[in-house]
């Protein structure tokens, strides 16, 4: 699966002009609310035309203004997953889940009605009407709707956007579930930096209507295009396995590739895979090993380099075993201990979060 | 009691003004849903003479409505003339007629009732519906079609209730014939034109109280069933 796309796209005062190429898995759209996700998605799926540019998806042109191609939005066959779930009052969850249904191509196969209910835990709500649902049961349902449509590509706009934080927990799992266990790319948009996080393999991180950084999650959430509010939020993103979980403190211990860290209330086994989300402004910094101290996690390692932000901090890279730890302390601590690349130090983690 | 029963002549005009209303109501629907589309989503020019026109019959006196029918829908006139020839279709004096005239008075009040149940539709339901595949005339069909039915119904019960009061413009284009073209409206006046015609009077307004007020609670009822189905969210 490759998909590709330019647009550029005149919006009164704004104007947008991005592209991005995406293999398989999950895309995030990053960015602050007014950067031209949204207007860029809603070009993907047809829904909007844009001045200039081409979406191909596998070969397949859905839009070229130079050759005056433009395939309208119920012929692209992408789902779209909007911020509001958008779901047919006049239907029941179970009308509104096969709607698609009546458009697919006969020929393939699909994501069978069953598996779908059973990832997005609806079963219960099949007969009720949308009105009677909560919020986050209506993205739910919304989502199951873009699934059974056999979408060749499912687009999410900011779906956990309008709920509020216990939602966000609620569905976040079962994205998860989506992205691993079904076989269709997603094209994400959130100005989540954990929800970005938690489940993008790739990160498009957009500022102002054009692109400003490509790359994983860990590179781009840690880059400097970040902005303030954003950056508070920065930092490593490590992915590790489950190695044991104590039951009496309810303390996981988590294998990288060689330091482990143990996360509190976890609710994982055993043998997962899983990513951790270490922000850097929780990372002190100790030229000798510490002692008498509350933090769980002090790893060693070594310092592999030091980027200064001119605004009076530094960014510290810690090469822990061959994961990268940030840690971001003021300019001034690093001269007083001396922190330069090729230094052992130890990374003493005050919070981590685990994204399963 | 005697005065209640009513005579074969009563039960004639108000079998012909049922007639005449529900023709009137049905015939027009299909064409009262494409001008309220237009009028809600369309974007051309003379979209406000369209939207002029439409509403003429509200405001001219009924009787020149009646008299432009004639003019254009009466025998010799360029349009009754052409469907005369064509389709053997005849307005004059016929109960066809009454019922154009009933169908043209209610148009206005229809279409304004089934325009802004259009524009009370979320349009990123229809934009949601395409993504999911459906081609445009299907998004009609099936979300904005039943999205729009509270109002549809609403129009539909005006616009009974119009024509089985429409007195002007009838009379006027397709005079007032007994068992042709006399509607309750037009039996009740002539009751009123002749002496000792007051009890036959008193009979079918009694009648039409009913009749409006039968079609006043099936709307209100269906309406309810449909509201609660459409306008939980």
């Amino acid at each position: 699966m490759t998909l590709t796309v330019t647009a550029k796209q005149k919006l009164g005062d704004f104007s947008l002009d991005a592209g991005f190429t995406s293999e398989r898995g999950v895309t995030a759209l990053f960015g602050r609310s007014g950067s031209g996700k949204t207007s860029l998605v809603r070009i993907i799926a047809g829904l909007s035309k844009p001045d200039e540019g081409r979406i191909v998806l596998d070969g397949d042109v859905l839009a070229d203004t130079e050759k005056r191609i433009f395939v309208p939005k119920h012929r692209r066959r992408f789902g779209y997953v909007f911020q509001e779930a958008r779901l047919f009052p006049h239907l029941t969850v179970r009308q509104n889940l096969l709607y698609g249904r009546w458009f697919a191509p006969k020929n393939t196969p699909g994501e069978s009605f069953g598996h779908v209910v059973d990832l997005l835990g609806i079963g219960a709500l099949l007969d009720r009407r949308p009105g009677r649902l909560s919020g986050g049961e209506k993205q739910r349902v919304a989502i199951g709707r873009a699934l059974l449509s056999s979408p060749r590509l499912l687009l999410m706009d900011e779906p956990l956007a309008a709920l509020d934080d216990e939602r966000k927990a609620e569905i976040l799992p079962y994205l998860e579930r989506l992205r691993d266990e079904m076989n269709i790319p997603i094209v994400y948009v959130s100005h989540s930096v954990p929800e970005v996080a938690r489940l993008a393999d790739r990160v498009v991180m957009m500022r102002d209507g054009r692109v400003d950084a490509i790359g994983t999650p860990s590179q781009v959430l840690s880059g400097p295009s970040l902005s303030a509010s954003d950056r508070r939020e920065a930092g490593s993103v490590l992915s590790g396995t489950v190695e044991r979980v104590d039951e009496h403190y309810r303390l996981a211990t988590i294998r990288l590739s060689q330091a482990t860290i143990k996360v509190p209330d976890a609710h994982v086994a055993p043998g997962h895979r899983v990513r951790l989300h270490i922000p850097e402004r929780d990372v002190m910094i100790a030229t000798a090993r510490p002692e008498g101290l509350s933090a769980l996690n002090t790893l060693e390692g070594r310092i592999a380099s030091i980027e200064p932000d001119g605004e009076g901090t530094i960014r510290i890279n810690i090469d822990c075993g061959g994961d990268i730890v940030l840690s971001r302390i003021t300019a001034f601590s690093g001269e007083r201990l001396g922190l330069h690349p090729g230094m052992a130090v130890f990374a003493v983690i005050k919070t981590v979060a685990l994204e399963r | 009691m005697d005065w209640l029963t009513l005579s074969d002549e009563e039960w004639t005009a108000i079998r012909l003004s049922l007639k005449v209303s529900g023709v009137a109501m049905i015939a027009s629907l299909p064409l009262g849903i494409l001008i309220a589309y237009l009028l809600a989503r369309g974007k051309f020019w003379g979209k406000s003479i369209l939207n002029g026109v439409v509403h003429l019959p509200l405001i001219l006196p009924p009787v020149v409505t009646g008299f432009l029918l004639l003019i254009l829908f009466g025998r010799r006139g360029p349009i009754g003339a052409f469907l005369y020839e064509h389709f053997g279709i005849s307005f004059s004096f016929r109960w066809t007629g009454a019922a154009l005239a009933c169908a043209v008075m209610a148009f206005p009040l229809m279409v304004r009732s089934i325009r802004l149940s259009i524009e009370a539709v979320d349009r990123k339901l229809e934009e949601a519906a395409g993504t999911l595949g459906a081609n445009p005339a299907f998004v009609f069909l099936t979300v904005t079609l039943p999205l729009m039915l509270p109002g549809i119904i609403a129009g539909m019960v005006l616009s009974f209730a119009k024509a089985m009061g429409e007195f002007g413009a009838t009379i006027t284009f397709v005079s007032n014939i007994p068992g042709e073209t006399q509607t309750l409206s037009s039996a009740i006046y002539t009751f009123t034109q002749v002496p000792g015609g007051d009890a036959g009077a008193m009979r079918l307004t009694i009648v039409a109280i009913v009749i409006s007020f039968a079609a006043l609670l099936a709307s209100e009822f269906l309406a309810h069933i449909i509201g609660r189905r459409v306008h939980l969210e």
